[in-house]
């Protein structure tokens, strides 16, 4: 299957901001915009981004595999990534990070059974005067993440993925 | 009206700011854009421009504090192809600063950028911003479009001679890419690894061409620098560090925050700003200059005054500005466990010292945490720490060393306690 037109609009859009004959550059963006059509990046979907920046396959998949928020394996409709480096764990991350894992039923780098939430470790996000802080699917931040706030979101993103199953 | 946000009295980056404020027509009723407006419109060269920058004694704000006019200096003159590009990854742990910078005040650190293109001659540049901060991003994606249609960016900007385009680019999660040839190679399209220098930048950068990486506040600097003087500037500091610095302090404090001080302010006054350490409990170590910097007692710190040589003769370093506080609850063994913790993650694998090292460091620091140390495992932290130093191609691997030394330098009790009683120190008294 290919890449959707809009993903195809958006990496066009990301290869017009570098020189002519430097499409590589773009090889981020497009991966981001992939992931984000799919979820996770397939041998498939690394092929596809490859022939779309005429790029080797290989040269693809480095890329994908050496930064980390790129998922190279099936993960939750959610990815919760909580940063728990020091300046966050000396402001209440360790704690976030406990109410997380029991409310979810699930420990680091694991998915909850209805495929929602995926429960990842960060490391630091940029933004610890708002700690414990949290990324929704790598690109909404949310702070200042006490267990109301936890509870919150969880409910939020429970009925955006009901709403989004419904709608498929 | 917003509130203005409060980073703090002698702030002239950040003042005036509300959070709302960030457009492009707020930046210009703000007297944004007319350093710009000055150098094109009174046709000032770039020579006279790099002076007032090499008089300002700015240096660069992401950690090395190189003088940024110097940096400048070193751009080759008749090259076709340069760029120039700013550094907003913004990963070093208790680093803030630069999306403050960007979400609030974006056209500052695009004037910026526009006027050091004039300088060194570049057509074009890069903002290559941190993956974690998506919305920030797409802020600055707006700003950009802003100025283009502005005619601030583009061919013939203000009816002169001087073209320049300026692009946004994401990273989507590595630490090393803060390192300005690990951002070069992100940027190509590769996997972020630094490489070797010589070459540096300036003569084989971005694509093979000349390039000049600066930080977002040092950009941030330049039209406040153009429109006052840099004698101005320099007159904010002291002698050596000019201006002011934006401040992130995290950790044990009441307030952690984004507070914008003179270089030189004594750090008690942060602390203060910052409504002193939390719960009113003692002072008991400071991280001064992002996790990569090595950690100072508090008592030490608190007779330091903030700025490049001061914090340096404190045994330290001034780095991002990003101050990490502890309380005297905090265990230092746990502390150092889990910045080890995070090299190990962030190394980028290319150097063994490096990519072993921060191994050896994390398992030695996991098993002393947990009860397992052995005897002996002080030495070797130190052993390893110092056979990683200077001995990888970038400064990754001394920052991942520099908190080990420091650490077990002053704090070596807890450690000795932890592997004696395999357990921790500090919760038998507090």
């Amino acid at each position: 299957m290919p890449l959707s037109v809009s993903t195809c609009q958006k990496i066009d859009k990301a290869i017009a901001k570098y020189p002519a004959g430097r499409k590589q550059s773009a090889v981020m963006a497009a991966l981001t915009m992939a992931q984000e059509e799919r979820g996770w990046l397939s041998p498939e979907t690394l092929r596809e981004v490859a022939e779309y920046l005429e790029m080797p396959p290989v040269a693809v998949y480095e890329v994908a595999s050496f930064y980390s928020m790129y998922h190279l394996k099936p993960v939750g409709r959610y990815v919760l990534t909580l940063c728990t480096n020091l300046p966050c764990a000396l402001q209440g991350a360790d704690a976030a990070g406990r109410y997380l894992k029991e409310t979810l039923k699930i420990g680091w780098g694991e998915t909850t059974q209805d495929g929602v939430f995926t429960l990842l470790q960060g490391e630091c996000m940029g933004a610890c005067q708002e700690a414990p802080v949290l990324l929704a699917n790598h690109q909404r931040m949310c702070c200042k993440m006490t267990p109301p706030q936890i509870d919150a979101l969880l409910v939020q993103l429970r009925t955006e993925a009901a709403q989004k199953e419904r709608h498929e | 009206m917003s509130a203005y946000l409060d980073f703090g009295p002698d702030a002239v980056l950040l003042a005036g700011l509300t959070g709302d404020n960030w457009r492009l027509k707020d930046y210009v009723a703000r007297g944004g854009y007319s350093a710009l407006k000055k150098i094109l419109n009174e046709r000032i060269l770039p020579e006279q421009v790099l002076g007032e920058i090499k008089l300002s004694s700015l240096r660069g704000r992401g950690g090395a504090g190189f003088p940024t006019g110097l940096k400048w200096s070193f751009m080759p003159r008749n090259a076709p192809e340069k760029y120039v590009i700013c550094n907003a990854d913004e990963g070093e742990p208790g680093t803030f600063k630069d999306r403050d910078l960007l979400r609030f005040n974006p056209h500052a650190v695009i004037e910026g950028m526009i006027i050091a293109a004039y300088v060194m001659g570049c057509a074009r540049g890069y903002n290559y911003i941190h993956g974690e901060i998506w919305e920030v991003y797409e802020r600055c994606e707006e700003a950009v479009d802003e100025a283009r249609a502005a005619g601030f960016l583009g061919s013939r900007i203000l009816g002169s001679d001087f073209s320049f385009e300026l692009f946004n680019h994401h990273g989507f999660g590595a630490y090393i890419c803060g390192e300005e040839t690990a951002l070069l190679e992100s940027i190509e399209g590769k996997k972020g690894q630094s490489r070797y220098k010589p070459p540096f930048p300036a003569n084989v950068g971005l694509y093979g061409k000349p390039t000049t990486v600066n930080n977002v506040e040092t950009f941030a600097c330049v039209p406040l620098i153009v429109n006052n003087g840099g004698q101005w500037f320099l007159d904010l500091g002291r002698p050596n560090a000019g201006g002011t610095k934006i401040f992130s302090i995290s950790g044990d404090v009441e307030r952690p925050g984004n507070y914008e001080l003179r270089l030189g302010t004594p750090f008690a006054k942060l602390l203060e700003m910052a409504g002193g350490v939390r719960g009113g409990r003692k002072l008991k170590a400071v991280i001064p200059g992002g996790s990569s910097s090595p950690v100072v007692p508090g008592a030490i710190m608190m007779e330091t005054d903030l700025d490049y040589d001061s914090v340096a003769k404190a045994g330290s370093m001034l780095g991002s500005g990003a101050v990490i506080v502890m309380d005297e609850t905090r265990c230092m063994v746990r502390c150092l466990e889990r910045l080890s913790e995070f090299y190990h993650d962030e190394s980028c694998g290319q150097c063994t010292p490096c990519r072993e090292g921060t191994g050896w460091l994390s398992r030695i620091m996991h098993r002393i945490e947990h009860g397992e140390g052995r005897p002996g495992d002080i030495e070797a932290l130190d052993r390893v720490a110092g056979d990683i130093m200077g001995r990888t191609i970038c400064a990754m691997g001394d920052a991942a060393a520099m908190p080990v030394r420091s650490f077990v330098k002053h704090f070596r009790s807890e450690f000795e306690y932890h592997i004696e009683h395999r357990r921790c120190q500090v919760a038998d008294h507090v």
